[in-house]
């Protein structure tokens, strides 16, 4: 069990090692030359050899590397070119608005999608069915962001019931807060729970062909407790990992609903720094995003052995 | 029968598009980018189908625009990479050994950014515009293409024609180009009608975020990001293009559903990858 652990933890190395590197090319794509893209219009001689300098350019591209990574590993992603904020510090300040939106958004969705999923596969081709698969594809045919434009347009303006754009942190007013998160949070359920849904339903579909679930209905057993205490548990597994997927897709599309509703986070300090063309910020960003995703996927692999005997068997 | 019924509202819905597409374009009175300050606002009406928005421009004729704009971006974005991915998941899985190796690392390294992340740092680096976007979208979405290819590839390259095409004296590229891939040309086109949804939310996604093809070029996403400023006004003004995504996103994904019926395949996880 613990080497299965050790195994899965040992395997995101090489994944944040890939994860760096490939943000390391991208920022080189910057057409011309970083220090004057950085200064623009400053035209000092002396201000841009110092710059140079500090970011090392004159050095040959793979010690620039090698450089910089011994840096972010250490967690320190430089200043903000605009700010002079650390970039870690500004990126940890804005995580919570986008943890706390994404996390109630996949959490509702993750329970929407079982609940649903699983009641559309066990009435497969009935009315129930056929209704619940329609709004699931039409879930997945609406972008979270006109969502959010008509849900502000119908309660925010038409009947004001809910503030629109904003936030207040749990942690000062915690039913303020929650007002500030419905909507948001509305939109990404409506337009992330189909995709989950149909994942769901097409597993149990799967699950409930086998023949141990034809045995326990042969056995006598009532359909409820063939469906939760003999299917369920075996669709549990694919469902998770798209979980996980699922929150992953949501943090790296954050930005969009959290300009629609103008929530300072993460997503919303990626799109900034990409308009004031503050690369350090946009590659501190990156490189944060893709760790907390990679180490999402880690826990949600780390859960198996406890959903399924035959992983911690195997390991 | 269902089969059908999805493909039928599908392929309607992507006609119903291409008709407000032609019909804005070449019988409008109006242009897209002709402003008009007198009609500023005004709701739907017979001279202007989906109204007016803030420059007095006709939403109609904008939405018209836009879609050509969406459809020619996210087309040659998926057409790139399933040339790049047929490609390169093809000679991998094929030859193998250290080529496929390294291709994986590739592809893995790309996949470790979730959602929108590096299509955001890309436009990023390049600035915004057109080539930009589908360069960006392009390399997103290789990697989910190349992986499909790749397993096809696998499972085809020792079945018997396959060894016969060797046998009978024909060069490795040869089998591999005229006999294993046209073979694996199913779950391609199944993984490509995914991507293409995939794509076409992106590429409205960008614009909408300012990023994607640059203003004045009428696209659903900017129109949409425009109304906000608007939405006490004209909500009009949001209406009609989200409805445009909504409605292209649905047929793409009923045909991808009726392809999916047809040949009995399944792509689990990449069902909405942005």
């Amino acid at each position: 069990m613990s080497t299965y652990f050790l195994k899965r933890l040992l395997m995101i190395v090489p994944t944040l090692l890939l994860v760096t590197v490939t943000v390391f090319v991208v920022m080189r794509l910057v057409p011309g030359d970083p220090v004057a893209m950085m200064l623009g219009d400053i035209d000092n001689p002396e201000l841009v050899r110092q710059m140079r300098e500090e970011l090392r350019l004159d050095e040959p591209i793979p010690v620039q590397y090698v450089d910089w990574f011994r840096r972010v590993i250490t967690l320190d992603f430089g200043e903000s070119i605009v700010t002079g904020e650390p970039v870690f510090d500004t990126m940890l300040s804005r995580l919570g608005v986008t943890a706390q939106v994404v996390f109630i958004s996949v959490a509702l969705a993750a329970i929407l999608a079982i609940v649903f999923g699983t009641l559309a596969a066990w009435r497969q081709n009935r009315a129930s069915d056929l209704a619940i698969t329609m709004l699931a594809v039409g879930s997945m045919s609406v972008p979270a962001f006109w969502v959010g434009i008509a849900l502000i347009i119908v309660f925010g303006i038409k009947l004001q019931w809910l503030p629109t754009v904003g936030y207040v942190s749990p942690l000062d007013d915690l039913s303020e807060s929650l007002q500030f998160m419905v909507l948001p949070v509305t939109a990404l359920v409506v337009a992330e729970t189909g995709a989950l849904l149909r994942m769901v339903r097409s597993t149990t579909l799967d699950v409930l062909r086998m023949d141990y679930i034809t045995a326990a209905r042969a056995r006598g057993l009532g359909e409820r407790t063939v469906l939760f205490r003999h299917a369920l548990p075996n669709t549990l597994i694919p469902t998770v990992t798209l979980v996980g997927f699922a929150l992953g897709s949501l943090l790296g599309g954050a930005a969009v609903i959290e300009t629609v509703f103008t929530l300072p986070g993460l997503g919303r300090l990626l799109v900034e720094s990409v308009y004031a063309r503050d690369y350090v910020m946009v590659q501190g960003v990156m490189i944060f995003v893709a760790a907390i995703y990679v180490i999402v996927n880690l826990l949600v692999d780390m859960l198996y052995p406890l959903l399924d005997p035959r992983v911690r068997l195997r390991a | 029968m269902k089969l059908q019924a999805n493909a039928l509202v599908g392929l309607s819905g992507i006609g119903l598009v291409l008709v407000v597409a032609l019909v804005g374009t070449l019988a409008s009175p109006y242009g897209a980018l002709e402003t008009d300050f007198l009609n500023r606002f005004a709701a739907p009406s017979a001279s202007h189908w989906f109204g007016t928005d803030e420059y007095g421009r006709d939403v109609f004729a904008r939405v018209a625009a836009g879609s050509f704009v969406t459809l020619r971006v996210s087309l040659a974005a998926v057409a790139l990479a399933v040339a790049a991915g047929a490609l390169i998941g093809a000679t991998s899985a094929y030859f193998g050994g250290w080529l496929d190796r390294c291709a994986m690392v590739v592809v893995d390294s790309i996949m470790a950014f979730p959602g929108l992340l590096l299509v955001l740092g890309i436009m990023a680096a390049l600035g915004p515009n057109e080539s930009g976007v589908v360069f960006a979208l392009a390399i997103a979405y290789t990697p989910p293409i190349t992986r499909v290819v790749r397993s096809a590839v696998y499972a085809t390259r020792e079945k018997e024609y396959v060894v016969a095409s060797r046998i009978i004296g024909n060069g490795e590229l040869t089998t591999l180009f005229r006999h294993v891939l046209p073979n694996c040309i199913t779950p391609v086109i199944v993984i490509s009608t995914s991507v293409f949804t995939a794509a076409v939310l992106s590429e409205t996604a960008l614009s909408f975020l300012g990023l994607g093809v640059p203003p004045p070029a009428p696209s659903w996403g900017s129109m949409l990001a425009d109304s906000r400023n608007y939405l006490g006004l004209n909500p009009w003004i949001a209406v009609f293009p989200g409805i445009a995504i909504t409605v292209t996103l649905l047929s793409i994904n009923l045909i991808g559903d009726a392809l999916r019926d047809r040949f009995d395949l399944r792509m689990s996880a990449l069902e909405k990858p942005a």
